[in-house]
Parts: C-alpha cells; structure tokens; sequence
C-alpha cells in the first residue's frame, strides 16, 4: 500500500524537477553560455584585446566604483529603514513602505528622467549647479545617484520581514540589562540580521553593477568617462563589434557569477543562512 | 516623522551629490598651463568611426606644433536624443549632429548658441556632406533600381522613425522630393505614394543603427533605406559581397552641421581648441579622412581623388531648395499632425 502511494509521489517530484530544469537549461543557462561561446569565436587573443580596450577598462572601472559608493548607502539606509519599520511604531509607516517600493514600481527609465528633470540645465536646480561648475547628470555623481536610487530597496526589503519576525524581544532584554543603544544593535541586532543582510546586499550589488535604463538616460555616453559595461556593451554592439560587446557582456555575467558563488559558499559553511532564508520565505 | 527622515535623507542625498560633483568637475583648461585640455564633441550614431580618426589627427597634429595634449572625448547616440542632451546640460564643446534641425533646438530651447550659428564656418557649418541611398541583398534579387520599385507589390523596405531618427528624415524627405517632381503629381498623389510605401516598412526602429541590424543581422527586408556612409561601411565590414548599393535617381543632399557651443566652451575656456578642432575638419587632411570614412568631401581635391567611391547622383536636391529650409520641413512634416502623422498609421 505505502509503496504504491510513494511512486507517484517520486512521478511528481521528477516531473517538477524535469520542468525547473528545462525551463532553466533554455532561459538561463543557454543564454550564459552563448555570451561565452560569442565572445572566444575570433580566440583568446581578441578577447584579452577587446577587455584591455582603454575604453572596456573605463567602464569597468566606473561600474564598480558605482557599485562601491551605491551599496554601501544603500545598506546603510536599508538597515535604518528596515530598523524603524519593523522596531517603532509612529505616524506615517505606511507611508515609508510604499516610498521605499517605488523604484521596483516605476520604469528605470523614469528613475533616469526625475534625475535629469532635477538636475538638467533646465531643471529645478541644475542651472545654479552649472552656473557653479558642478557637474551632476552627464557626469559620474548622476550614474551614482541614479543607481543608487535604483537599487535602495533590495537591503531594506530583505531585512523588514525578518526583522519584524524576529520582533523586540532580545532587544528588550538587552536594553533592560544595561546595554546601550549601540551595543543592542552591535551585539544583539546585526548577528540576528546577518544572513539576510548579506544576501540583500548581494542582490543589491548585482542589479548596481548590471543597470541600464536609468544610467543610460543620466549617462551623456561619454566614452572612456561615463559609460558603464552594461552600456559599453551595447556601444560595441551597435558598432558591429561583437566579441568586444560579447567579451564586455562576458565580465559583467563573471562578476554576477562570483557573487553568485559567494552567497553558495556562505550558504554552505553556514546552515543558519538557509534557516534565514526559509524563514523569510 | 516621516517627513523628517525624508527631509534629511534628502539633505544627505544632495550632500554627497555636491561633493561628487566637486570631484567630477573636469579640470578646467585655465586652470594650469600643463594639464591636458579636454574637449567633448557630442555627435549622433553613425559617426564613430570618423571621429576617432578625426580626433587621432587633429591631438597629433596640435602637439606637434603647439606641444600641448589635448583629448577629445566622444558621446554618440541618436542626433535627436544627443540635441536634448547638450539642451539639459551635457558639457558638449562642440557639437556634430545629423541634421541643422537637431543643432538648431541649441539655440530655440536653451540660447546655448548665436542665432547664426550655421554662417560661421563655411557651407553653412557643414564640412562634408552625405546622402540617402539604397542598400540591397546581394543580385538585387527583386530588381530594385529607384524610388518607384519601392512600393511593388512584395517589396520590403526597411527604415527608421522619422520622428526619432535624423537619418529617416533624409529619407523621409528624399521620397517626397521625388514623388512630388513626378509628372502631374499633386500634393494628393505624393501623399499617396508615401502612405503606401510606409505601408512596405514592416518595422519602424528608432535609429540608423537599429534600422542597419534589423536589415542586416536579422535579415529583415529587401532594401534599407540609408545614409550613403552606413550603407558603404555595412557593405565593408558586415561581410564583401552580401549587400550591393544602389543610387536612386534623385536624392537628397544631406548636410550634417558642426558649431562650437558657446556656453560651454566659454564657461570651461576651450574655446580656442573647440573652434581650432572644427576648422581641422576643413583641412586638406581633414577633408581627406571624411572621405576616407565615405563621407562626401567639400575640398575639390579630396572629391576628385574619391570620386570613383561617390556615384553620381543625377539629381541632387537640398533641404533648402525643396523645402524651404529644415524649420519649415520639420514643421510641415515630422511636428505632431504634419504630413508623417497624417500618412502613417491611419
């Protein structure tokens, strides 16, 4: 009876496991591939060319100063953010909620247009700035400023569930044995939040790095100042160069698999992050 | 509370933006005699190619008898979409767009340059100039010769968006030059003609770069209509012998223009370099690297030593003699209702 019943139990499990795997093999898995195999067809020699192109090296470099100034605000708002939501209550919450989901809700695009609409020379501000030789759309401020927005929820959106799961508990305790403020936070509050922080900062590096739209509109496309490799790679595509494009597109999905192999190597040596994980799911 | 936190959040913002922005601010040419001088020329898609062989000559040339670096930075993008950027504050020094239409939205939405900007170098700013050919499969298989083989039945043709694309304006307005010298044409048959051959394009994109890859890369269509420089530099490099370049008996003289922009230049003080830049364009090696890079030359000289690379136009027309000049077209024509709006998608 009991064997009966599990066969079609296994039936199912494969059969999901089948779709899952296809379904990742031609959407994922193929495509990554194919950035590769576009970028080796001229050899090894192109490649390294194409990568050691003044330009390439610029983008490379702007992308990960880009992300090295966005991710680190960006962590630093999420956990304030994610700390007043779930820890206090007060007047206007929801309010905060729904500010921090916008740059998921609207196109890239427009994140783009707010920026040069405030900072363009006919914006809001922009004529003063010019007038005073500061420079913050068509220069790297407005990429950073740009992605930066882009990208805020994915730390404070990782850590709001988990931290109101958790709820003031431990903090209460640690406060009414004598802590203070910084040493709750410090002790009691970033080892319970670590795992999923970690992996909100991940995605938030991966979409820093990998943004297009909204760069693209504050960019100017200036070559060798303020293209980032997403838009470099379009730049070397649209000039038929396509191992350069392919080789540039070949980095940024490296860059995304090292941070992708990262998180598995944590998740390995600590189980805690998959119960962190799960939890949050 | 709230309005706190988002107060300072965005005092913070504002903060690091300005401080960024100190740190980004280019350094400016006055400011110390050895630094190198930067100049950003904002051009439109199709000129990569020539600009980094112009830009190579020109920083040779100025070392050696000045012994000053200079570099020149390059941003290219649609001609329309590159006008409104220089119009919201990108630092251009000079700026070298697709059409009068593009460098003229410098003046009427910001005064970032003089009214008469096209008088100050000659033909009216324009140091070369270009045309809208017909880029075919190879053997011409549906025997595509001029204007009127384009709206035969089963004939594709492939070309951008006027009202985005400074290349589909040419061809735009290089289509209605010909139908309205037809014969006993009226303004009611030329409109006719353009509605049915934009009923032959299968795909609008939104640039020449983006109209080349779809008839190239993707396979779609059976002629491109093209700026005579894309479709010679497809035809090199996009693989010898795949595509064959056919001249229509009529086109149209295209004039892509150059100007310094005098805000610009004025604020940064590289106003010598940016004026010294564009005249090179007019230089005998100037000239000689245009053609190079199949534009077609203003110096006799250069003309006559690649005449065999330009075939001969029967009729050339311009925008001013056709037209009555860009402003008038683009009102006429590409404004929302004018003649595009009318005879597309209706």
């Amino acid at each position: 009876m009991i064997g009966r019943q599990q066969v079609p139990e296994e039936l199912g499990r494969y059969a999901l496991l089948g779709i899952a795997l296809v379904y990742l093999t031609v959407l994922v898995a193929l495509p990554l591939l194919i950035v590769f195999v576009e970028a080796f067809t001229r050899g090894l020699v192109p490649y390294i060319a194409s990568l050691l192109d003044p330009y390439a090296l610029a983008a490379m470099r702007l992308t990960l100063l880009t992300a090295a100034v966005s991710v680190p605000l960006n962590l630093i708002f999420g956990i304030a953010a994610a700390w007043a939501i779930a820890k206090f209550e007060f007047r206007g919450k929801n309010t905060l909620v729904t500010l921090i989901d916008i740059p998921f809700a609207i196109s890239p695009v427009i994140s783009g247009l707010i920026y040069v609409l405030m900072f363009g020379a006919q914006g809001w501000v922009g004529p003063w700035l010019i007038e005073h030789g500061i420079h913050i759309i068509f220069a790297v401020p407005g990429i950073i400023l740009a992605t930066t927005f882009v990208t805020f929820p994915f730390v404070a959106r990782e850590l709001i569930p988990l931290m109101q799961t958790q709820g003031n508990d431990e903090e209460e305790t640690a406060l009414s044995l004598g802590a203070s403020g910084w040493q709750t936070f410090r002790l009691v509050t970033l080892p319970n939040i670590r795992w999923g922080l970690l992996y909100g900062v991940l995605l938030c590096n991966a979409r820093a790095m990998g943004e297009f739209g909204a760069v693209s509109v504050v960019s100017g496309h200036i070559r060798g100042l303020t293209n980032t490799l997403p838009l470099h790679i379009e730049i070397m595509y649209s000039d038929y160069n396509y191992v350069g494009a392919f080789a540039a597109a070949s980095i940024l999905a490296m860059l995304a698999l090292v941070t992708l192999v990262a998180k598995t190597l944590l998740e390995l040596r600590q189980p805690e992050l998959r119960a962190g994980i799960a939890r949050q799911a | 509370m709230t309005a706190r936190i988002t107060r300072r959040s965005a005092a913070g913002l504002i903060a690091a933006a300005l401080s960024g922005g100190y740190l980004a601010a280019r350094p400016r040419a006055a400011r110390a005699a050895d630094a190198p001088i930067t100049l950003l020329n904002v051009s439109y898609d199709a000129t990569r190619e020539l600009y980094e062989a112009i830009d190579a000559a020109f920083t040779a040339q100025w070392l050696s008898q000045y012994r000053q670096k200079i570099s020149v930075l390059q941003s290219h993008g649609g001609s329309g979409q590159q006008a409104s950027a220089i119009v919201n504050g990108l630092q251009a020094d000079v700026a070298t767009l697709g059409s009068a239409f593009d460098v003229m939205q410098l003046y009427t939405q910001a005064h970032l340059i003089p009214e008469n900007w096209a008088a100050r170098l000659p033909y009216n700013s324009s140091p070369y100039t270009s045309t809208i050919v017909f880029l075919v499969r190879r053997g011409n298989p549906k025997n595509v010769r001029d204007w009127a083989d384009l709206v035969r039945p089963g004939v594709q043709v492939v070309t951008p968006n006027p009202k985005t694309s400074g290349a589909a304006r040419w061809a735009y307005l290089a289509a209605w030059a010909w139908a309205s010298r037809r014969s006993g044409s009226t303004e009611a048959t030329t409109k006719s003609f353009m509605k049915t051959l934009y009923q032959h394009v299968p795909v609008l994109d939104a640039g020449a770069r983006g109209a080349t890859d779809t008839f190239v890369e993707r396979g779609i269509g059976d002629v491109l209509l093209s700026w005579e420089n894309e479709a010679l530099l497809a035809a090199q490099k996009l693989g010898r012998g795949m595509f064959s370049i056919v001249v229509p008996a009529l086109s149209i003289l295209a004039e892509p223009p150059v100007t310094v922009v005098d805000k610009v230049v004025d604020q940064r003080g590289t106003r010598r370099f940016a004026e010294a830049y564009l005249q090179f364009l007019y230089t005998p090696q100037g000239q000689q690297i245009i053609a190079e890079n199949f534009y077609r030359p203003r110096s006799p000289a250069a003309a006559q030593q690649y005449a065999a690379q330009f075939p001969a136009v029967a009729q050339m027309v311009s925008v001013e003699q056709a037209f009555g000049g860009w402003a008038r077209a683009q009102a006429v024509h590409f404004a929302d209702g004018g003649t595009f709006d009318q005879i597309y998608g209706q």
